[in-house]
């Protein structure tokens, strides 16, 4: 049984230290696509983050009984039985979003994030952590969100929740335009990893709990080489860089 | 009396040109083009473009500081994005609306890519373009010249605005002259092309972007069966391929190059103005041939003595 240290751990990762969207970088063609305005991106991650939870606890759930080689077209099943789900709901009860979002819904079947959660966390670990996992995720998926839609849309159109009618300021439309949308992603992306770094140097601990080696460009990446001769080397650089100076003079 | 033998890599010979001189040259050959917009449409114009070069100043003069960079506000080449973005607006432009243009132009395009010489556009037409999508009716807020120099003069079409619409108001000396509406400093062609020579002499510029770019507009349209003559004449051509096509960071080098490029140009302005559901595609044209520009460098490459040429655009290792 997991400790309620982990639990708590498993929960807030999702919120900054490993953040889908804005650490991470999965899930950008909706994101940049729904946030034009508050509402859609709090509709669509919390349509996400049902889904993400949903089939989290399934596949948990499963994870013994799908087999290796034919996990993927399994894990998709699973998704895409939860994605229908949620797209009837909100047609049935929300048709305002759901016609703001339009293809976005049924597209969150192939979002990177839950398969990504699934492949790696969901068909490895507990049910309750694997819940745990899919809540922080969709928290900081929702969150990133929001706060992307809420820029967009008082920068392009005025407004903060469609309010007010007028607008606040003077709309600069670009904003609520596939450029203002890249520009305002990478803003974000940069502003959260100065708040990583800031966080780092107080001593907190920000760095991705999977770690670099998990990263599908490691082989080829200078900053998991240097780390990983640093610690095959200890502490032999030194002395071999003093002798080279006296060398040198 | 040490190391009198310096080991460094190329350049070894200098024409002693700085950029400062080269960007005062062009501000030089800008300044009647300048000077026949506050004729044609009063003090606001002179009003417009002291917002932009003074916004674009700000914003070098900040970024540097920010980006911990070396202060490059004093060669002047902010001065000439404002100058060129503000001869892309209307008179009637909101000044706050200018500024956030020059802002967009010099901190988005220019330092965030890496300062001077590393812009993969031109600032002065990405500053224009945000500023279309942002505020498509205060840019197309036309008004005719010469209207008692007030802002509320006449509000009225562009000569392409009404030749799209089948109907031709103006004569060749009012679009030779500037009077007609537009933005500020796209219409008196006569001043513009006066700077233009004086580029060309003074060799700023070669004139084979500008000739082969509007020498393909006037082919072109001439083809399709429109007044080639009007074409050459309104709109921002002749703005655009004298003083934006030829900015050396995001034109080609060689001369082979350079004419790849202003065809292209040429073609999609074409394109834009006949097919588009815009009246005017100049701005558009050369900043899509400015993005093409690596591949063109890559084609056009000299060869070296002995060599044969590779036809492929991507080089195979």
């Amino acid at each position: 049984m997991a400790t309620a240290a982990e639990y708590k751990k498993e929960f807030t990762k999702g919120l900054l230290r490993e953040n889908p969207i804005l650490r991470l970088v999965l899930g950008t063609c909706p994101t940049l696509a729904v946030t034009t305005a508050v509402m859609n991106g709090l509709g669509m991650g919390a349509a996400t983050t049902f889904v993400l939870v949903c089939s989290n606890i399934v596949i948990s759930l499963l994870r013994k009984v799908i087999p290796d080689k034919v996990r993927l077209p399994a894990f998709i099943v699973v998704i895409a039985g939860f994605t229908t789900i949620v797209e009837m709901l909100v047609k049935a009860y929300l048709p305002a979003i759901d016609s703001a979002l339009g293809i976005y819904l049924p597209l969150i079947t192939v979002n990177c994030i839950i398969l990504g959660r699934a492949e790696a966390f969901a068909s490895k670990n507990s049910v309750g952590l694997s819940a745990l996992d899919g809540l922080g995720m969709g928290a900081g998926f929702t969150a990133a969100l929001v706060l992307m839609g809420g820029i967009r849309e008082l920068l392009g159109n005025g407004t903060l929740f469609g309010w007010p009618d007028g607008g606040l300021i003077h709309p600069i439309t670009i904003f609520v335009l596939s450029p203002g949308g890249f520009f305002v992603f990478g803003m974000l992306i940069w502003l959260t990893n100065r708040l990583a770094d800031r966080l780092e140097k107080k001593g907190i601990k920000v760095e991705t709990a999977a770690g670099c080696a998990a990263c599908p460009n490691a082989a080829c990446c200078n900053v998991v080489a240097s780390k990983t001769e640093a610690k095959a080397e200890g502490n032999e650089p030194e002395s071999s860089g003093n002798g080279k100076v006296e060398s040198v003079e | 009396m040490e190391n009198r033998l310096v080991v460094s890599s190329s350049p070894h010979l200098h024409s002693g040109v700085s950029t400062r001189e080269i960007m005062l040259d062009v501000l030089i050959a800008l300044s009647p083009a300048a000077v026949a917009s506050v004729l044609l449409f009063g003090w606001r114009a002179a009003a417009v473009i002291l917002v932009c070069v003074a916004s674009c100043m700000a914003s070098e003069y900040l970024s540097a500081i920010v980006l911990k960079r070396p202060q490059t506000v004093g060669d002047l080449s902010a001065v000439v994005t404002g100058v060129l973005l503000a001869f892309n607006l209307p008179a009637t432009i909101p000044f706050w609306q200018a500024a956030i243009g020059s802002v967009a132009a010099i901190v988005v395009v220019k330092q965030m890519f890496g300062g001077i010489g590393h812009n993969f556009v031109n600032p002065a037409l990405i500053g224009r373009i945000v500023m279309m999508a942002s505020f498509p009716s205060d840019m197309n807020n036309w008004v005719t010249p010469l209207q008692g120099r007030m802002v509320d003069g006449l509000a009225s079409a562009t000569p392409l605005e009404s030749m799209a619409q089948g109907e031709m108001a103006y004569s060749y000396q009012q679009l030779l002259v500037g009077i007609r509406p537009g933005s500020l400093g796209e219409t008196c062609i006569i001043a513009l092309l006066l700077g233009g020579a004086y580029l060309v002499v003074r060799r700023v510029i070669s004139p084979a972007i500008p000739l082969v770019y509007i020498g393909t507009v006037f082919i072109l349209t001439w083809i399709a069966g429109e007044n080639p003559l009007i074409h050459v004449l309104s709109g921002g051509l002749v703005l655009g391929a004298v003083f934006m096509a030829t900015d050396y960071a995001t034109s080609p080098i060689n001369t082979a190059g350079k004419v790849v490029y202003a065809i292209g140009c040429g073609l999609l302005t074409v394109l834009i103005r006949i097919y588009g559901s815009l009246a005017e595609g100049v701005s558009f044209a050369i900043v899509i041939m400015n993005v093409l520009v690596p591949l063109i460098e890559r084609a056009t490459r000299p060869l070296p003595f002995g060599e044969e040429r590779r036809f492929a655009i991507w080089q195979k290792k």
